[in-house]
């Protein structure tokens, strides 16, 4: 393992490790985030090593296991080099075929490509898949083709090299500058200009100073930071270098959740590997500046992602907020200086040094600038990450990337910025998504998580939702916070369940009034957003639930119930055999019915009924007809009146 | 009770020697090699670590990932991160709360599960997901949550 001691050193590895990589030579890499550790990338990884030796292709075929590619909705995906192939959703069972036909005979297999729904077409290359076509990939990109085990793979795409260039050829001031001038801003959420924190941590007086990344991505919805921690490591690093050397920062914390193991895991190899290559520790790339890193793991608490909570917690002490009237970047850890920014910022810094500031100015929209990585998810058609540049709209980035709403639904709204956040309906569809343009709409940027709802969702449970773990997730040390949540829980709770009265909606915005000015930390002071943003677009739909007692998403247990609709049941026996509290009564071929005091309303008997029957419905806010006699349950002739299913 | 063997809590706590801030990760480790934190561990880190008790129960109790009590052999995790919500995780919970006749954050008598509620393990476009002793079971629906359960003795 070679010592890097200059930037020629460097220069030269790289030189050795491309020359070393026949082009030509068939390569198959696997992507093995942990969506598709889940999907059984394991399983597949294991059938290729197995048919390859079977095959006597050991030698001759390249494999190499990557980072998460984004599409996490169509893994495990395989991409095969130098063609280009993208085959989606591969099992173990694919892989004799893919070996035999794919890479000895270079055919291509039409069942594994993607599906183009609208056009009917087999997509061969994954750039021209619409998920990708319409994303610019720039942090993002490495993960497609990095092992994330093994740092040669990043140096070989250039990676270190913006390291090199900021050791050896600026100034720590001027690389401060270049980020100021790039005016890159905080991609955890608040949007603080990077720049400028980096710039207080620098000058203010304590030592040592400390630099630390934010991988505590606590927001339920959005793993953007996840991806690209577990499948591109080195790139964190190697931002998180630069900004130590710009700080004159010497220890750097890496605070990750323990609820990722797999990044937990690369990163401690990447940490090791760094180390080894010599660009950790002293005299980084022989420039006399010396660095290292400690990992942090997180033990499963929403608020510790705040940063003073995440600062004692690196200190072993319980992560809980403390007030701020000194920032953290003049007084964090142990006291000292501390700088922290999220993943994705670290992660966009080499980028920033490599292709300079004005390169990265002319990406995004005028008080947002470069791209951001979002987690669409929800019912969206093609779920995964998207990265795209600030500005783009919230319709392009749903409809034309993620291929609209599943199944054939109506949109109703989509979430962003987490429980911080608020939901934005659909005639804001076409606004860019910037960090301006969202606050702009009740809601914020937040880290990235965009979750898509169809009219299946009841927007008053979903705040209830957030309320719920808002509520689970509050330190308890402010009362503002700790008392306002429960009582927000307990209102929103009553209204779900049909005990819900005239003045709910006034005393929630009462509430979150108090709440918003006197909670000590960001958690307190946003809990109520996801409230007050939903009641602003969707008062009636709280109405409902309070004056008609009636949920019209049909969502809210207590304001349901599920009936067969004897004009269309057709006596299959399939609710009847699957209700697991024998609630519904029947013969085959004779129409069947749900004994509504035995009902849980767990809903089975509504996903098993066959699409095209559709007989099981769900009524709200009117009576349950009452049940068919028995004497006429044969199936079709009767005329009777329900609700919408 | 459940026999506890000290010698591995001692070897966890030689791990950290002489290092700042090191008592969650600590505690982490004792959890991930007992499935909890249990009496006795805690009192044999107080004592060889020179920390209150109080300061260690408090650290403990505060973070999910830990646990005071003993644990099923088998941990069912739910999650309700705001992905799995809209795609039907309440139901989910619902029915594995009914068939495992427990509430989330409980035990079975028989100690063959324990459940548990998790708010995003990031996998998001998989939803709902359900973790059983970390093997991710994706696009879960209510009607398939028993042939999962069984899959675990």
């Amino acid at each position: 393992m070679p010592l890097l001691r200059s930037k020629e050193d460097l220069k030269e590895l790289r030189r050795e490790i491309t020359g070393k990589r026949d082009l030509n030579k068939p390569y198959i890499t696997l992507c093995s985030g942990t969506a598709c550790h889940a999907t059984g990338s394991d399983n597949v990884a294991a059938a290729i090593q197995e048919e390859l030796k079977t095959q006597g292709l050991t030698e001759e075929v390249g494999v190499r296991r990557t980072g998460c590619h984004g599409f996490c909705e169509r893994g495990p995906i395989i991409i095969i080099y130098p063609e280009e192939i993208c085959y989606l959703n591969v099992t173990p069972e694919d892989v004799p075929e893919i070996i035999s036909r794919t890479i000895k005979e270079k055919q291509i297999i039409d069942r594994l490509l993607y599906l183009d729904p609208n056009t009917g077409e087999r997509i061969v290359h994954e750039q021209d898949i619409p998920f990708y076509k319409y994303q610019t990939r720039l942090v993002f990109s490495g993960n497609l083709w990095v092992d994330p085990k093994n740092i040669e793979d990043y140096i070989a795409l250039g990676g270190y090299r913006a390291l090199a260039k900021a050791l050896h050829e600026k100034t720590p001031e001027e690389v401060l500058t270049e980020v100021k001038r790039a005016n890159l801003r905080g991609r955890g959420g608040g949007g603080f200009p990077a720049g400028r924190k980096w710039e207080t941590t620098r000058n203010a007086s304590g030592d040592p100073k400390y630099v630390i990344v934010n991988c505590d991505e606590g927001d339920p919805g959005a793993y953007m930071d996840r991806s690209v921690m577990e499948g591109n490591p080195h790139r964190v690093l190697e931002g998180l270098a630069i900004a130590a050397y710009a700080i004159g920062a010497h220890i750097g914390f890496i605070y990750v959740r323990q609820e990722y193991p797999l990044a937990v895991n690369n990163l401690a190899i990447a940490l090791e590997q760094a180390r080894e290559y010599g660009l950790l520790g002293n005299d980084i790339l022989g420039s006399g500046f010396e660095f290292d890193v400690k990992m942090h793991r997180g033990a499963g608490a929403f608020v510790s992602g705040e940063s003073s909570a995440l600062m004692n917690a690196i200190e072993g002490r319980v992560g809980e907020p403390r007030p701020k009237y000194i920032h953290t970047s003049e007084s964090g850890v142990w006291d000292k200086p501390s700088n922290l920014n999220n993943v994705e910022t670290y992660a966009t810094v080499p980028l920033i040094l490599e292709k300079g500031a004005d390169w990265f100015t002319a990406i995004g929209t005028e008080g947002s600038k470069g791209t951001k990585i979002f987690s669409l998810v929800g019912t969206v058609n093609n779920t995964g990450l998207v990265e795209v540049p600030m500005g783009t709209t919230l319709r392009d980035i749903i409809y034309k990337i993620g291929g609209g709403i599943r199944g054939g639904k109506k949109f109703k709204g989509v979430q962003t910025g987490g429980p911080s956040g608020g939901i934005i309906p659909e005639q804001y569809l076409d606004s860019p998504v910037d960090f301006d343009e969202l606050t702009k709409l009740s809601s914020m940027m937040g880290s990235g998580g965009m979750i898509v709802m169809d009219e299946d969702t009841c927007i008053v449970d979903l705040a209830r939702y957030f309320v719920d773990f808002l509520c689970d997730e509050s330190c308890g040390k402010c009362v503002p916070c700790r008392e306002g949540l429960k009582r927000m829980r307990e209102i929103l709770e009553d209204i779900v369940a049909g005990r819900g009265k005239e003045g709910d909606i006034e005393l929630l915005e009462e509430i979150a009034v108090v709440m918003k000015n006197a909670s000590l930390c960001a958690l307190g002071t946003t809990a109520a957003n996801p409230t007050l943003s939903t009641i602003r677009y969707f008062r009636d739909e709280y109405e409902a639930h309070i004056k008609e007692k009636r949920c019209p998403a049909l969502v809210c247990k207590d304001l349901i119930s599920y009936y067969i609709d004897p004009e269309k049941c057709i006596g299959c026996l399939k609710c009847l055999k699957n209700c697991p509290e024998g609630a519904i009564e029947g013969e085959k071929k004779k129409t069947h019915v749900i004994d509504q005091s035995k009902c849980v309303k767990c809903g089975i008997c509504f996903d098993v009924c066959p699409p095209k029957v559709g007989a099981v419905m769900k009524i709200s806010g009117e009576p349950v007809p009452p049940p068919v006699a028995e004497a006429t349950r044969e199936p079709g002739g009767r005329k009777r009146k329900g609700g919408g299913r | 009770m459940v026999e506890i063997d000290l010698k591995r809590v001692d070897e966890i706590i030689d791990r950290y020697k002489g290092e700042a801030g090191f008592l969650i990760q600590l505690l982490l480790d004792l959890q991930s090699e007992f499935n909890w934190i249990p009496r006795e561990a805690i009192a044999r880190i107080s004592e060889r670590t020179r920390s209150p008790k109080s300061h260690i129960y408090r650290i403990a109790s505060f973070y999910t990932a830990m646990n005071l009590n003993p644990v099923g052999r088998h941990i069912v995790q739910v999650c309700l991160g705001t992905a799995c919500q809209v795609r039907g995780a309440p139901k989910i919970m619902d029915r594995i709360e009914e068939n495992l006749k427990i509430k989330q954050g409980a035990t079975t008598p028989d100690m063959r599960f324990s459940l548990r509620r998790v708010n995003c393990l990031g996998c998001c476009a998989m939803g709902p997901v359900v973790v059983v002793d970390g093997n991710y079971h994706g696009k879960v629906t209510p009607a398939t949550v028993e042939d999962i359960l069984d899959q675990y003795e």
